[in-house]
């Protein structure tokens, strides 16, 4: 599937059987500051991804003010 | 993989986000009900906001901002926002598209203040002219320009988007230090005081995800690029603790600041010493200040003298003293 990163922004390939939870533990980044957005439309941490899928992967961390 | 995806703990309609603080997952409806019933909840217990009130939001294309405007608007009050052009090189200038578009979108009303037009200097200047780190000098240039258009504007009170997180980081930073002062000031509502006006915090029942949920849910377009001269800064990081924390332990962030609110700040009050401060009047400019000069005229001074500097030398200056 197609994974679309944040700050810098980035797309990578991802190949493999994953779930949203699974997919953030795969790269390492914490669920409480992220969201993933798959086709467009948000989905909770157990949602299964489609190896046809486009995911944005989106940071809601902001820093300083 | 023929998973079950999580249902809405309300309607049992497929959920599109998880909340391991409530320990459910929510449709798109009753999420957002949920941001609705927190932020009235917010407004109701620290007595932030009537409908009479003229309310002026503090808008920054981010998140937060344009959240929590369109919340207060979706919840039937009356807000204006105010964007300023800090001069943060390309950040600032889409940050400042994203407000603007947001307002025109919805026929709602944004005065914009250009800091390097209207007051000689930009935010990168600043923070080299003042040799401070440059959210210390956004900080202190903000504040003054956000109470002084409130004042002027004839509005009653300021709106931030502070959320729960950042309250929870700022908590964290001062109980690092046991700073009493800044702990005891620490409030989601600061009341009107001569020449400053009335500030309030809606947003302080919120994580940051859920407002970027929100606006994801809302159709509202933000930028999600972080500002350039946060990179590195202890906010950033006390952030990332309290997560690392909440993953562990969801509702942590909530119960340590929301706690400290109920349970510390009834014995902490009056020891501010600000409150009981003498204040004059700002000889450049007439704000209320301790000294001759306020901290405002005093950073605008100096970055005034300066030659401009571009954000970017700012920024690798920042990364060497790392
Ligand atoms: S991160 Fe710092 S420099 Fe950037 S806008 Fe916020 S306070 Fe200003
Ligand atoms: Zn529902
Ligand atoms: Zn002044």
């Amino acid at each position: 599937m197609k994974v679309l990163l944040r700050n810098p922004r980035r797309e990578i390939d991802i190949e493999g059987k994953y779930s949203v939870n699974s997919l953030l533990a795969h790269l390492d980044l914490p669920r409480e500051s992220h969201l993933v957005i798959r086709n467009g439309t948000l989905v909770p941490g157990d949602a299964a991804l489609a190896p046809d899928d486009t995911v944005e992967i989106r940071p809601v961390i902001s820093g300083g003010c | 993989m023929a998973a079950v995806a999580s249902k809405c703990r309300v309607c049992k309609e497929p959920a599109v986000i998880d909340l391991p603080r409530h320990n459910a997952n929510f449709c798109a409806e009753h999420f957002l009900e949920l941001c609705r019933r927190q932020v009235v909840k917010a407004i109701e217990k620290f007595d932030m906001l009537s409908k009479d009130d003229r309310i002026l939001v503090a808008v920054s294309g981010g998140k937060d901002s344009l959240a929590v405007w369109d919340l207060l608007i979706d919840l039937g009050y009356q807000a204006d926002g105010l964007y300023i052009g800090l001069g943060i090189g390309e950040y600032s200038d889409v940050s400042g598209e994203y407000a603007k578009n947001f307002a025109a979108a919805r026929g709602l009303h944004l005065i914009t203040i250009d800091l390097r037009s209207e007051y000689g200097y930009d935010i990168p200047t600043a923070a080299k002219a003042t040799r401070r780190v440059p959210c210390s000098a956004c900080g202190t240039s903000k504040r003054h320009l956000f109470d002084k258009a409130a004042l002027d504007g004839g509005y009653t009170v300021l709106v931030t988007g502070h959320n729960l997180d950042d309250e929870a980081a700022v908590l964290f930073g001062n109980t690092l230090r046991w700073d009493v002062e800044y702990l005891s000031r620490q409030l989601p509502v600061l009341p009107a005081r001569n020449g400053f006006p009335k500030k309030v915090k809606p947003l302080v029942r919120l994580t940051e995800r859920e407002m970027a949920a929100w606006c994801v849910v809302r159709g509202i377009d933000y930028l999600v690029d972080e500002c350039p001269m946060a990179v590195g800064n202890k906010h950033l990081a006390y952030k990332a603790a309290l997560n690392a924390i909440e993953t562990e332990s969801p509702g942590s962030k909530a119960a340590f600041y929301l706690n400290v609110l109920d349970n510390m700040a009834p014995l902490l009050s009056g020891r501010s010493l600000a409150a009981g401060e003498e204040l004059g009047a700002c000889t450049e400019c007439g704000s209320p200040t301790t000294s001759d000069l306020c901290a405002f005229c005093r950073t605008a001074q100096k970055a005034r003298a300066h030659d401009p500097v571009p954000v970017e030398l700012v920024l690798s200056k920042g990364r060497r003293r790392r």
